[in-house]
């Protein structure tokens, strides 16, 4: 059972803010690091594995400071986002290399390659391997030495359907085993289906924390915004704003802005409302629905 | 010194093409002296010159470069170096073996080669082919360490690298007498001079100064490579 305990860290490359005061706490189970691309995580992750000097704050592993101290690899297990192997090794080479670095056996890499079912194809030269089993070599060469603390970094970026599912199993198994495991991701579906805790980074901060529930009632439950193409845009517009499922209506050179306070009655209301007024629609369209606005509004509300 | 991290970095540096890159320039530095030795040229000035211009003034300080650069500048490049450094193993330890491995490869790619092309060319005579390779010896132990050192702070070890061996020590060390104590080659030279008879090798260095600088070069660039391996920060690709 391993803990670590990020206090208030900041992390800044010139006068680029990577990551901005953040604390959080993370016990045993899978914890996802979820956000859009560029939001720290990777940063944030790196601070945990002992690869970055945090600007500030202090990042500890189980009350010891995970920074300039190789004897937190006794604990953790990294498996890097970058290719990050050598490619002249065989699969065994890799794993067996990892275990002897830590002073164990060819049994332990035995273990690890059956671990991650990489046993057929072992004897090939990684760089020969898929995305995905090169993903799941280094897999195998974090696990050699049973850590308790798993840190992965977009572990199943790249995967086909079938790696994905088998290496989201052994994480989840992972977790249940008591481990403490934290795997970023940009992509809400594979957080949910793996972590019990979601931490939710935006532009470097800590924008939310929760389960997978909680954060995806609070990813739906927003305003949202349409633009509505119709024949009357103006009679459309007045019906629209006496109504109460919409904040606000703008006219622009595109059609309506229509800002929603009530997705459910905002989706219901406007086609009715339109047959009413006899006003025919041409496009109702989200503008906000991309990941980078869900996040946003995120942040902007914690 | 750990042996898992020395038999990765001789993988790395021997495996299929990129020994070519440390063999290319010990075999043409052969092929000269069978050249000159067929061709008759092989009188002890030409052995004197064929060492110190091109054994210890060019095969030499880049071998330091390819060798030294090569067993850490490419894994910190493309990230490879995670592996060894998210083990509880001590940084220093890792930037040692490095150096070791450099070292080795300096002896196997640049000092028996030196001794041998001495040799074809006017074999034992004078202790020409002893004295330089034992100048290329420590010569080569403190290209490896410096050049270690640099591919651990920069990613542009390699122009770095070429400049200080070009610019400092062929250009500047050309002209300006001073510049010649602080030249690792001169160090080399001053080495070679003390074993060989030879009235054609004049060097400029004191044993005295050469000596002592490189055991100070060579301590302080690994210990310092150690250092900095330990603080060394990796990113992902944000």
């Amino acid at each position: 059972m391993s803990v670590i305990e990020i206090r208030q860290v900041s992390r800044w490359y010139g006068n680029v803010v990577a990551v901005n005061d953040v604390t959080m706490t993370i016990g045993p189970g899978v914890t996802g690091l979820l956000g859009p691309n560029g939001a720290g995580k990777s940063t944030l992750l790196h601070l945990m594995a002992g690869f970055l000097q945090p600007s500030g704050g202090t990042a500890t592993l189980d009350a010891k400071p995970i920074w300039k101290n190789h004897d937190v690899y006794r604990t953790i297990g990294l498996v890097p986002e970058k290719e990050g192997v050598y490619g002249f090794l065989t699969g065994w080479q890799f794993v067996q290399s990892a275990a002897r670095l830590h002073g164990l056996g060819d049994d332990a890499a035995e273990r690890a390659i059956a671990q991650v079912d990489m046993a057929a194809a072992k004897d090939r030269r990684i760089e020969t391997y898929s995305k995905g089993m090169r993903q799941r070599i280094k897999v195998a060469g974090a696990l050699v030495h049973e850590p308790s603390v798993l840190l992965l970094d977009e572990p199943f970026n790249g995967m086909d359907p079938r790696q994905r599912l088998h290496l989201m199993d052994l994480v989840r198994d992972l977790g249940a085993a008591g481990k403490t495991i934290v795997f970023s991701s940009h992509i809400l579906e594979e957080v949910e289906r793996v972590a019990q805790q979601i931490e939710v980074m935006v532009a470097g901060r800590h924008a939310a924390s929760g389960d997978y529930r909680e954060i995806r009632r609070r990813m739906t439950d927003r305003p949202h915004l349409f633009r509505v193409r119709s024949s009357d845009d103006r009679r459309l517009a007045a019906a629209l704003i006496a109504d109460t499922a919409s904040g606000g209506v703008s006219f622009t050179p595109q059609g309506l802005e229509v800002r929603t306070v009530d997705f459910r009655r905002f989706t219901h209301q406007l086609p009715r409302l339109a047959r009413d007024l006899g006003v025919r629609l041409w496009q109702v369209s989200p503008t906000d629905e991309d990941l980078e606005s869900v996040f946003s509004y995120l942040s902007g509300r914690s | 010194m750990n042996t898992v991290v020395a038999s990765i970095t001789y993988r790395a540096m021997l495996g299929r093409k990129r020994v070519w890159l440390l063999a290319l320039l010990p075999i043409a530095l052969i092929g000269f002296a069978l050249l000159f030795r067929f061709i008759g040229g092989g009188d002890e000035s030409v052995a004197v010159d064929l060492m110190k211009i091109f054994a210890i003034g060019t095969v030499l300080p880049l071998l330091g470069l390819i060798a030294g650069t090569g067993v850490i500048a490419p894994e910190i490049e493309d990230g490879t170096i995670m592996h060894l450094m998210s083990k509880p193993i001590s940084r220093p330890v890792i930037a040692f073996t490095k150096f070791v491995v450099a070292a080795s490869l300096m002896v196997a790619f640049s000092v028996i080669p030196t001794y041998v092309a001495a040799y074809i060319l006017i074999g034992t005579e004078s202790g020409i082919a002893s004295g330089f390779a034992l100048g290329a010896l420590f010569a080569g132990i403190a290209y490896a360490a410096v050049f270690l050192l640099l591919g651990v702070v920069s990613r542009h070890a390699v122009t770095i690298g070429v400049i200080y061996a070009l610019v400092w020590e062929g250009l500047i060390g050309g002209y300006v007498p001073g510049a010649r104590r602080f030249s690792i080659q001169q160090w080399a030279q001053s080495i070679a001079d003390q074993v060989t008879t030879s009235a054609f090798l004049k060097s400029e260095v004191a044993l005295s100064f050469a000596v002592p600088a490189m055991i100070i070069v060579v301590a302080g660039s690994v210990v310092w490579a150690g250092q900095r391996l330990r603080v060394l920060s990796l990113t992902g690709d944000e």
